[in-house]
């Protein structure tokens, strides 16, 4: 980076909506008159969207937002549990989970994507997780639901068990922050850009710290043979009754959980209450809702969703099969395709990480493209399977930049390019692109999603 | 299987938990130490919930369907969203096509080769029979899942891989045959796990991952150029990005409303649909399992329906009347099963149909 003082923001023009000096005036005049209501409808255009320093080319004396004191600084809020259970602000309305126009046919077996560039930290607000769905989802009374743990036969286990909620809650719990991936994440990118913005190229990707029972302590419970016993599973009690066969060895290390709570309160009815798993590392679709059974078995079952779908093709057309593992990836989410950088000078890129096989070890970022890189920040904490945020500081001069981020997890695994992830993979196995995302700050300021050759 | 008196015998043995090795991964536990949690399951509830099949055909029931019986159930049940010929296309993937009498012969279907054709099929992809009957007893019909019997759920499978040219017209699939019929799949060889994607060791992997990105810091590669990004015309397809982005922060979204470059106008945050309750109603009845805001799926598009009604004085009741008695033949042959919502809230939905809700 040759430009080491990074110049400050100048303050833009008024918007041509914005109130004019003589407006300014008036709208003080009347508010000072105890006209409130007149100066918030005058207002209510250019507080919705004006940048504040716009303001203070337009009026001579200064911001009106200082000068004129607001309602909320000259009248009486609101009470207590006005809400009894608060939500956002309704300036953040725009902070919304969406699907992909003609991503899929229906709406009930279909995606919505986690708005990736507004969100700061690593932990995704309950109410903006992704949700992918296979036949529609539902509101369970916690009260009904059952877990049923069996075997695939008499001798896999010494009790084949029923649980009630209020049961699995009475045993010891653990709580951790874990990503849910889904394995398409970024599907649609595999042969060229797609879609415009983070939210659509990564946002099938949630952090939650998780709260349940690891499914070990369940299946001991059971007098479980984990000799002959190599493969679980996992039934959600929802129309499509999504089964899929948990990694034993992930069960092993107890990091495989029988989950009812998510970021302190209970699961979210989209993300599955009461009851989901949680298997850490490993593509979303595993992670099943509404966990009504797990069955021990002796061989894997081949179920719709591996075995139909989630199977990776590849060049010479076998598919691969049992593809878990979410690899090393990560993303800058600010700036990030479909943003307009205000001005020139100096930004923080930020972004996520993140590894299925553990913890992210470092991430590097580049404004040329790849060609040169240097190592970001990693913000604490850094925690193994799980979202961590990176950032490094960014003075833009104004001309056109290729920013890229590169994560290495700590088994050595280094994110890589599209063409050497094609070189190996080809462009047509929907799943498990891991790729070095490219944002294209365009001299206008706006930024666009591009892949490099 | 176990018993009530096999439950508490163990947990007498075990004793009383403790809470040793804190610190571990997960809290340690002596088997069965947890008094007092759980019970065993009986025999009637393994039966009604146990209903995998495996690759094995372990968990399969006795039962059969011949392809003839198969015809007459898929065309009732399963035609609506996958075609008469399993061809499906407009709403759900196609289940049929792209296999050959070469492929049931080699179990490798050769077409997933040919990067002109257009999408995979089910019968494409699909390596075991099991998984077929498995999810179509278990998620079929869409909207009625788990209401076929076992027989049914044997023709239609069968059905299904007569379309594909797998069984031939006169099969019987049935516990006997399934093995028969799996060993003409034209993609059972079609499936690898020698990969580095599956955590443990059950299925052989590759032992390593088969890409690696380079840890190159200066002057990494040539100087690289722009190969795919969207086109102009698709600027503005996933919504106006200025309405996807916080109003404040160390950037806005584009105003993608207007042409590239344009100077972006401040964005208003989007008022609440008006009619937010009415998609409430119609999602929680199912309504939009077959018809869209705009557009044909299973049945027409609410806008579709909103013109050709708009003339007609009695709109409303017309349509009140035709949502809970359903029917077939005035958008193609595709029935409208009756609604079992309530009069009131069909009113709801009528009022907002004729009202133009629907656009």
């Amino acid at each position: 980076m040759k430009d080491e003082s990074p110049v400050r923001g100048r303050l833009r023009k008024a918007p041509e909506n914005f109130l004019d000096p003589d407006g300014v005036r008036r709208v003080a005049a009347e508010a000072r008159a105890g006209r409130r209501d007149f100066m918030r409808g005058a207002f209510a255009a250019a507080l919705a969207g004006a940048a504040a320093p716009a303001v203070a080319a337009a009026a001579p004396d200064g911001d009106p937002n200082i000068l004129t004191l607001p309602a909320h600084s000259t009248g009486l809020g609101k009470a207590v549990a006005s809400a009894g259970y608060g939500v956002p602000s309704q300036y953040e309305s725009h902070v919304q989970r969406r699907p992909s126009p003609g991503l899929t046919q229906t709406r009930q077996a279909s995606v919505s994507f986690a708005p990736l560039q507004s969100l700061f930290g690593i932990v995704t607000p309950s109410g903006l997780h992704f949700e992918r769905h296979h036949q529609g989802w539902w509101d369970i009374d916690p009260t009904q639901h059952r877990l049923m743990v069996n075997g695939s036969d008499e001798r896999m286990l010494k009790r084949q068990m029923v649980f009630t909620l209020d049961e699995l809650m009475r045993l010891p719990s653990v709580s951790r922050f874990h990503f849910i991936e889904c394995g398409a994440n970024t599907g649609m990118e595999w042969g060229n850009v797609a879609v415009p913005t983070c939210q659509y190229s990564h946002g099938m990707l949630s952090c939650s710290e998780f709260t349940g029972v690891p499914l070990r302590t369940v299946l001991e419970m059971c007098g479980a043979d984990f000799k002959r016993g190599r493969f679980v599973l996992a039934e959600g009690a929802d129309g499509s009754s999504m089964t899929r066969t948990i990694p034993m060895s992930l069960i092993d290390s107890g990091e495989v959980l029988l989950a009812y709570g998510q970021n302190g309160e209970m699961l979210r009815p989209e993300q599955g209450y009461p009851l989901r798993l949680v298997v850490p590392g490993v593509q979303g679709v595993s992670w099943v809702k509404y966990l009504r059974r797990i069955e021990l078995g002796d061989q894997p079952y081949n179920t719709k969703d591996e075995t139909v779908h989630y199977i990776d093709l590849m060049p010479g057309g076998q598919h691969r099969q049992y593809t878990s593992i979410q690899e090393v990836k990560s993303v800058v989410t600010t700036p990030s395709g479909g943003q307009m950088l205000l001005d020139k000078g100096y930004y923080n890129i930020t972004g996520l990480a993140w590894s299925g096989r553990g913890k992210v070890r470092q991430v590097d970022v580049s404004v040329d493209g790849g060609r040169n890189w240097r190592r970001a920040r990693l913000e604490a904490p850094v925690l193994s399977k799980c979202l961590t945020r990176f950032n490094i500081d960014w003075a833009w001069n104004g001309e056109p930049a290729l920013v890229q981020s590169r994560a290495t997890d700590d088994t050595g695994q280094i994110q890589a390019s599209y063409a050497a992830l094609r070189a190996v993979r080809g462009s047509r196995s929907i799943y498990h692109n891991n790729a070095i995302q490219t944002w294209m700050v365009q001299a206008s300021g706006e930024v666009a999603n591009v892949q490099l050759a | 299987m176990c018993s009530w008196r096999s439950v508490a015998g163990a947990v007498l043995l075990a004793g009383p938990w403790v809470a040793a090795g804190a610190g571990a991964v997960g809290p340690a536990v002596t088997a069965a130490g947890f008094p007092g949690i759980g019970r065993g399951v009986t025999a009637a509830e393994l039966k009604a919930w146990d209903i995998d099949v495996r690759p094995d055909f372990k968990g399969l029931p006795a039962g059969s369907g011949s392809v003839a019986q198969g015809q007459v159930v898929w065309e009732s049940k399963c035609a609506a969203c996958h075609g008469v010929f399993g061809e499906s296309g407009e709403v759900f993937n196609p289940l049929v096509g792209g296999t050959t009498a070469d492929d049931v012969t080699t179990g490798h279907v050769k077409r997933l080769n040919d990067r002109a054709y257009p999408g995979r099929t089910t019968l494409m992809k699909v390596s075991t029979i099991s998984t077929l009957w498995d999810y179509i007893r278990r998620a079929m019909p869409w909207t009625a899942p788990k209401s076929l019997s076992v027989d049914e759920v044997y023709a239609a499978t069968a059905y299904l891989l007569n379309l594909g040219g797998v069984l031939p017209d006169d099969f019987v699939l049935s516990d006997r045959t399934m093995a028969q019929a799996q060993a003409r799949l034209p993609n059972r060889n079609g499936m690898t796990t020698a990969h580095d994607l599956w955590p443990g060791a059950e299925f052989g992997g590759s032992g390593k991952p088969d890409v690696q990105g380079s840890p190159c810091m200066t002057n990494c590669a040539p100087e690289r150029r722009v190969a795919s990004l969207l086109p102009d015309f698709a600027r503005n397809a996933h919504g106006n990005l200025a309405e996807q982005n916080r109003l404040v922060g160390a950037q806005h979204g584009v105003d993608t409303a207007g042409p590239a470059g344009a100077a972006s106008a401040p964005a208003a945050a989007p008022a609440v649909a008006p009619d937010a309750a009415v998609l409430t109603l119609l999602q929680a009845n199912n309504c939009t399992a077959c018809h869209a805001t705009q557009g044909r799926l299973v049945g027409p598009g609410f806008d579709e329906v909103r013109r050709r009604y708009a003339s007609r004085p009695d709109a409303a009741a017309y349509l009140r009347a035709k949502i809970r008695s359903g029917g077939s033949g005035t958008w193609g042959g595709v029935t409208m099963p009756p609604q079992t919502l309530s009069d009131a809230d069909a009113g709801t939905i009528t009022a907002w149909l004729v009202g133009g809700g629907a656009k």
